[in-house]
């Protein structure tokens, strides 16, 4: 398996922490202070760590007591950042509404622009940026498994077999998302195009990351899986479909196509077995599960506006 | 020690019916279309989600 390639430094933090880790020197002194690019950036190398490692970097690293703490900062400051947005919705039950609730956020719709309007070279952008998630999807929430009890874990465990490819190395969501890069003409690998990926869409990665690496923010990976899942079999029907209408080849269209009928049930699954078990287990727990949903419509709605303006599309369009 | 309910059916209101096991499919679950309005019969594509509500299935 091959491992990321540090990508280009955005600021001092990352040059710095770069170049300690190629030379695995000491890492005091890395001020966490940084901001934007530059942080999310430096969170996404340091939890690379933990999925697939770095090119020229000692695996030992990972768990190096000075980059734990670094690391510790920047997740801070991004819980504290995501949290300060988050508004709880009032007199209502997660399992019951929250499909509903979901369903009525209206948020700028990237698979619209596709659907309709989107030119080839914004499509290739779109997918080479979120290639950095695809190409590790159901990764992040695979940390889970361990902390959850009986019924949320093999509830849990049916969703992600499916994601998996039910044992088929050919159906494995992720590496469908590979085989349609490759024939599309992209570069099909993890950190291919780290370099243009804008800071968004690192925020998104490295929220899925945080609540999956940490126990306590199990609630929050769960409603934010909820709100991923709710959110794409309509939206992935419309990608399908603008990837055909701009002549993408058959193997991209068919990981969209693949995704309307999986995430048609996922979603049912994700508020049903696995959240409903999530909460009969630990109740306690609610508040957090509607973070994460919340959290993730959130993160996502700034990614499609951060995508049109990178394109200047106006969104009344869009 | 605690017994699960584990049903082979889940009816989900104004949703699909979610099928362990079908025969038909490749999934450990099936979302069974019953709105009768999905382009993927007999599977759920999710349109039931923009029907009005009094066309949403019970």
């Amino acid at each position: 398996m091959r491992s990321t390639t540090l990508p280009r430094p955005r600021g001092e933090l990352t040059e710095h922490l770069f170049t300690a880790l190629r030379s695995a020197s000491d890492f005091r002194g890395l001020a966490a202070k940084a901001t934007g690019e530059d942080a999310a950036l430096a969170l996404w190398i340091l939890h690379e760590l933990h999925y697939r490692g770095l090119t020229d970097v000692d695996d030992a690293l990972e768990w190096d007591p000075q980059l734990l703490r670094l690391r510790r900062q920047l997740e801070a400051d991004l819980e504290d950042r995501l949290r300060s947005r988050f508004h709880a919705p009032q007199g209502v039950s997660f399992v019951d509404d929250a499909l509903d609730w979901i369903d009525e956020q209206d948020g700028p719709s990237l698979a619209r622009h596709v659907h309709r309007h989107a030119s080839r070279d914004q499509v290739l952008d779109l997918l080479a940026v979120r290639s950095i998630y695809h190409l590790k999807e159901s990764d992040p929430v695979a940390w889970l498994v361990p902390r959850l009890g009986v019924r949320a874990k093999a509830a849990l465990m049916e969703l992600q077999y499916d994601e998996y490819g039910g044992g088929d190395p050919n159906r494995l969501h992720h590496h469908l998302f590979e085989a349609g890069m490759e024939a599309s003409g992209l570069e099909p690998s993890y950190d291919a195009h780290l370099d243009a990926v804008p800071l968004e869409a690192l925020e998104q990665n490295n929220t899925l990351s945080l609540f999956g690496l940490h126990r306590r923010l199990r609630g929050a990976a769960l409603g934010h899986l909820a709100a991923f899942e709710a959110t794409s079999s309509l939206p992935s029907r419309r990608m399908a479909e603008g990837l055909r209408r701009l002549d993408f080849p058959d193997e991209m269209v068919e990981y969209y196509s693949e995704h309307v009928e999986a995430d048609a049930v996922h979603e049912q699954l994700a508020v049903r077995t696995i959240c409903a078990g999530l909460l009969a287990e630990e109740p306690e727990l609610e508040t957090e599960v509607w973070f994460g949903a919340f959290t993730c419509l959130d993160l996502e709605s700034r990614f499609a506006h951060a995508m049109f303006a990178r394109w200047g599309v106006e969104e009344k369009a869009a | 020690m605690s017994t699960y309910e584990h049903p082979d059916v889940i009816v989900c209101p104004g949703g699909p019916m979610l099928v362990r096991d079908h025969p038909d499919s490749t999934r450990p679950v099936a979302a069974v279309c019953r709105c009768e309005k999905s382009a993927s019969l007999p599977w759920c594509d999710g349109t039931h989600k923009v029907l009005p509500a009094d066309q949403r299935p019970s």
